[in-house]
């Protein structure tokens, strides 16, 4: 039967390169980002990856994020095909200081994870009404 | 390389020559089965294909589908899997980065002879569709008795 194990972290799993000195192969999801008046919105693609597989870490103008995939793989499989040669994502930006690191908000669906980051409040652009006498 | 065709914001020689390495080892070690319908590294989605002596197994990272609206079939060993991604954008918001896949997909995987494409079974879950085909009985290795 099929059993859940970290591929990532088996090197004798047929569907990973064996492990030399070389550092492990990462994966640098593809992402989204764009912004409205209320902040920016980054959306990675994650397939596989769990809410308790995935971490973020912001420190100062850094966000980091970092995921697991986690596949339910028979273990006498052998490999016939690999695009995908790692089950580690991992992807860092540069946040500026008009965001609020403090209050992002992550989701993850379908494997593809979302994060909001608003701007502060005093930095959101304000309408300016023009009076007319 | 699963993902963005922007990839490599800095480093860009060493990350292709690891990336060559890899592949290179990789040549080296398993032997891999080049199709006459593979398609290059990057195409959406990203898929792995393994082998165990009962069934062959199909993993397509596909992140943000609805499975309702993927279409998948398969004709004796040709396996085909097709959808739409659908990314809705926001009209008021300015882009600075659109690397994933939107659009149209199809891609089409030979499995070996022995696939039975009467025993296939499918789920999608965290983003990963994965297809499990048995393979047919009469193709699996039997013992025969000397007399």
């Amino acid at each position: 039967m099929a059993e859940t194990k970290e591929v990532a972290t088996r090197p004798a799993d047929a569907l990973q390169p064996a492990q030399s000195a070389r550092p492990e192969v990462v994966l640098r999801p593809a992402a989204d980002i764009f912004e409205d008046d209320e902040g920016i919105t980054l959306q990675l693609d994650v397939p596989g990856a769990s809410k308790e597989r995935l971490t973020l870490q912001v420190n100062r103008d850094r966000l980091d994020v970092e995921a697991e995939a986690r596949i339910e793989m028979p273990t006498d499989i052998e490999a016939l095909y690999a695009d995908v040669r790692s089950t580690h994502y991992q992807r860092t930006f540069a946040l500026s200081s008009e965001l609020d690191a403090d209050k992002i908000d992550a989701s993850l669906k379908d494997g593809v994870l979302t994060l909001r980051i608003p701007k502060r409040s005093e930095v959101r652009p304000r309408r300016i009404e023009v009076r007319t006498s | 390389m699963f993902g963005s065709l922007t990839g490599f914001d800095g480093g860009l020689f060493d990350e292709l020559r690891r990336l060559q390495e890899e592949v290179d080892n990789l040549f080296d070690q398993w032997p891999a089965i080049t199709g006459v319908r593979s398609i290059s590294p990057g195409t959406f989605p990203a898929l792995n294909v393994g082998a165990t002596p009962d069934r062959f197994e199909v993993y397509l990272f596909a992140a943000g589908l609805d499975p309702r609206k993927l279409e998948l079939s398969i004709q004796q060993n040709l396996l085909t899997v097709a959808g739409k991604r659908e990314l809705p954008v926001n009209e008021r918001a300015s882009y600075y980065r659109r690397e994933r896949f939107a659009g149209e997909f199809r891609r089409v995987i030979t499995l070996p002879e022995d696939a039975d494409p009467d025993r296939v079974e499918a789920r999608y879950r965290d983003g990963v569709l994965h297809i499990s085909v048995q393979r047919k009985e009469s193709a699996k290795p039997r013992t025969i008795a000397l007399n």
